[in-house]
């Protein structure tokens, strides 16, 4: 027992909110990345996780491809997809003021949530958990299905790999340095824009791999995107989006929260995210990682 | 911020004339409409319309993106079926009942959203306006999914029976008047051209020694509060609130009127307004989904198309001949 409530349940509770955690981690990842070199809010963020998690399902109940396999295809698909909506769209705006990027994703969005409610209902479509992952272990404290475990650390080894490849290598020194100052580095006989398409299509991808790893816990349906967006941006305002790692250490501490809430104070679960987001905003305005108010 | 395009108002030459006579045929329109459209319809249009206008007051003048106006709307349509209906309130009050909740609810909102600019400006707002809608998921007043039916539209200062759709459409055009001159009023005084020096240069404003804080946050809920007047008078017209309302999709579909109509142009939000209304009512009986034609006229607008219906006629050759002039 803690603080009256049963371990099991805690424990429980303290899963799924490292599960949400995971999530929230990749896409605000995402995001942080996008908005620091395109300084473009992508809300088309939250579709293209959907769209990973339907192009898992239509690879498997189409063509007979299972889970392995779309881990790697679905993200490649929609930074594909990703990398023309830059090339062709997105890359008029840059422009502009940040806000236009934002209103155009966020048209982006609705067209896609749109095409695939009216193909496929807004009911969700099952996905099953991969033969390998299926069933569970017991820790001898708690019951852990290995699939839970399995999203945990994988997007956990994927978050810490974005991280890696953007502060240690020449390909990450190259983003880094076009997001301080991208004509000098132009100059440099460097594509930058190439580069642009390429963190777009990135940042897709990532929300896209989420995508995938939510179809066995979740159900596959078009509004799964809508639904976790705005709680993303709601995670994005707390930890500022000046830097990576504190994108992914927000999205975790802030899935673990609401997985606590759920504990305590069931009521306030949905919203225990927004409302750490005013506590933050107003003793802390820039955000707990931010550098920019 | 170059988010508006400096096409708020005509220029001094010559236009006076010119612009009397569109206002004069403007409303002329308004006043004969009835006789020609379903007068729910015109309603639905002029209540999203005076929202609309509401909201440009804030994006277009004062060069703030609020992705939660759902909230403001959706929650006075909230309060004024709640005091109509339970407290037995005239709709007069009822409205102002509306009205006052959904100002206090901008000043919480703006409150803790103007402490970041820009882009988060619009994420904070969004995170907000969702928190209210999940409040009013679970609150007891609000019926959850089924939302407040049946509200009655009664009688206006006690003698005028609203529920004869012809008095309730001179009512409803009656506010939405009474809204926009407001909304004009605050534009043309000393605060509005201190807001649209926010909205062209923020630092300047407030090295000018103006407290750019108080100002955003008097705009915020100026804008909050007619938005609660339009939703007030929504709630009477259709007799209903619920959480669609107060949904983000609501807040998504008031930018695209202002967008689609023109930012920072004063009527051009009745245009966007029509525009979507009329498009929402011709697909109502389709099968094909709203949103994917909204997210593509979104697309087009912003790529396209930004200065919205009004900004471009405001700016095209026969605008500037009526002296509608682009404005440097």
């Amino acid at each position: 027992m803690i603080f009256g409530i049963p371990l099991q349940a805690f424990l429980g509770q303290l899963l799924i909110g490292l599960i949400n955690g995971s999530f929230y981690a990749l896409l605000s990842l995402g995001l942080a990345i996008i908005f620091g070199l395109l300084r473009v809010i992508n809300f088309a963020h939250g579709a293209q996780y959907m769209l990973g998690a339907f192009f898992a399902w239509m690879l498997l109940s189409y063509f007979g491809i299972g889970y392995w396999p779309a881990l790697i295809v679905a993200p490649l698909a929609v930074g594909l997809v990703g990398a023309v909506i830059e090339r062709t769209m997105l890359r008029r705006l840059y422009t502009l003021d940040p806000l236009y990027g934002l209103l155009f994703t966020f048209g982006l969005a609705l067209t896609i949530e749109g095409t695939f409610r009216y193909l496929y209902g807004a009911s969700g479509q099952p996905y099953a958990t991969p033969a390998a992952l299926a069933g569970g272990t017991n820790l001898g404290f708690m019951f852990l299905p290995i699939y839970r475990g399995w999203v945990i650390a994988f997007s956990l080894v994927v978050c810490i790999g974005t991280w890696l490849v953007i502060e240690k290598t020449k390909l990450g020194s190259y983003l880094r340095a076009a997001t301080e100052n991208p004509i000098l580095v132009q100059s440099f006989g460097i594509n930058v824009p190439f580069l642009l398409t390429l963190t777009y299509a990135l940042g897709a991808a990532l929300a896209a791999l989420a995508g995938v790893l939510a179809a066995p816990i979740y159900q596959v349906s078009p509004l799964m995107g809508s639904n976790i967006i705005i709680v993303v941006f709601a995670v994005v305002v707390v930890g500022g989006m000046g830097s990576i790692m504190g994108a992914i250490v927000t999205g975790y501490l802030l899935g673990v929260a609401e997985g606590l809430t759920k504990v305590f104070y069931p009521e306030a679960s949905n919203i225990v995210i927004f409302v750490i987001m005013a506590i933050v905003l107003l003793i802390r305005p820039a955000g707990l990682f931010g550098r920019d108010v | 911020m170059t988010l508006t395009l400096d096409i708020d108002k005509p220029s001094e030459k010559k236009p006076a004339i010119v612009q009397t006579i569109f206002l004069a045929a403007g409303l002329a329109l308004l006043v004969l409409a009835p006789l020609f459209f379903y007068p729910v319809f015109l309603m639905k249009l002029l209540c999203f319309a005076l929202f609309a206008c509401a909201f440009n007051l804030l994006l277009g003048y004062t060069g703030l993106l609020s992705f939660g106006h759902a909230a403001f709307f959706g929650g006075a349509a909230y309060f004024t079926a709640h005091a109509v209906k339970e407290w037995g309130l005239p709709p007069e009050l009822g409205i102002l009942v509306g009205v006052m909740g959904a100002a206090f609810l901008g000043a919480i909102i703006g409150f803790l959203a103007i402490r970041r600019q820009g882009i988060y400006f619009a994420m904070i707002t969004l995170a907000l306006a969702q928190m209210f809608y999940f409040f009013c998921l679970q609150a007891e007043f609000t019926k959850g999914e089924d939302g407040i039916q049946s509200v009655p539209r009664g009688h206006l200062f006690g003698f005028i029976d609203l529920s004869q759709s012809t008095n309730m459409y001179y009512f409803v055009l009656g506010v939405f008047i009474i809204g926009v001159a407001i909304i004009w009023r605050i534009i043309h005084s000393p605060f509005g051209m201190i807001l649209k020096s926010i909205r062209e240069n923020e630092t300047r404003a407030v090295s000018l020694g103006y407290s750019v804080r108080n100002y955003k946050l008097a705009a915020f809920v100026m804008s909050a509060a007619l938005t609660g007047l339009a939703g007030g008078v929504k709630a009477l017209v259709f007799q209903f609130a619920t959480l669609t309302d107060v949904s983000w999709q609501m807040s998504g579909e008031v930018i695209l009127m202002t967008l689609l109509g023109g930012i920072g142009t004063l009527i051009g939000p009745l245009f966007g307004a029509g525009l979507v209304v009329t498009l929402q009512n011709y697909l109502a009986t389709s099968e094909f989904p709203v949103t994917i034609i909204t997210g593509l006229v979104f697309m087009v607008c912003v790529l396209l198309f930004r200065r919205g219906i009004v900004g471009e006629f405001y700016n095209s050759r026969l605008g500037r001949k009526l002296g509608f002039e682009h404005r440097h």
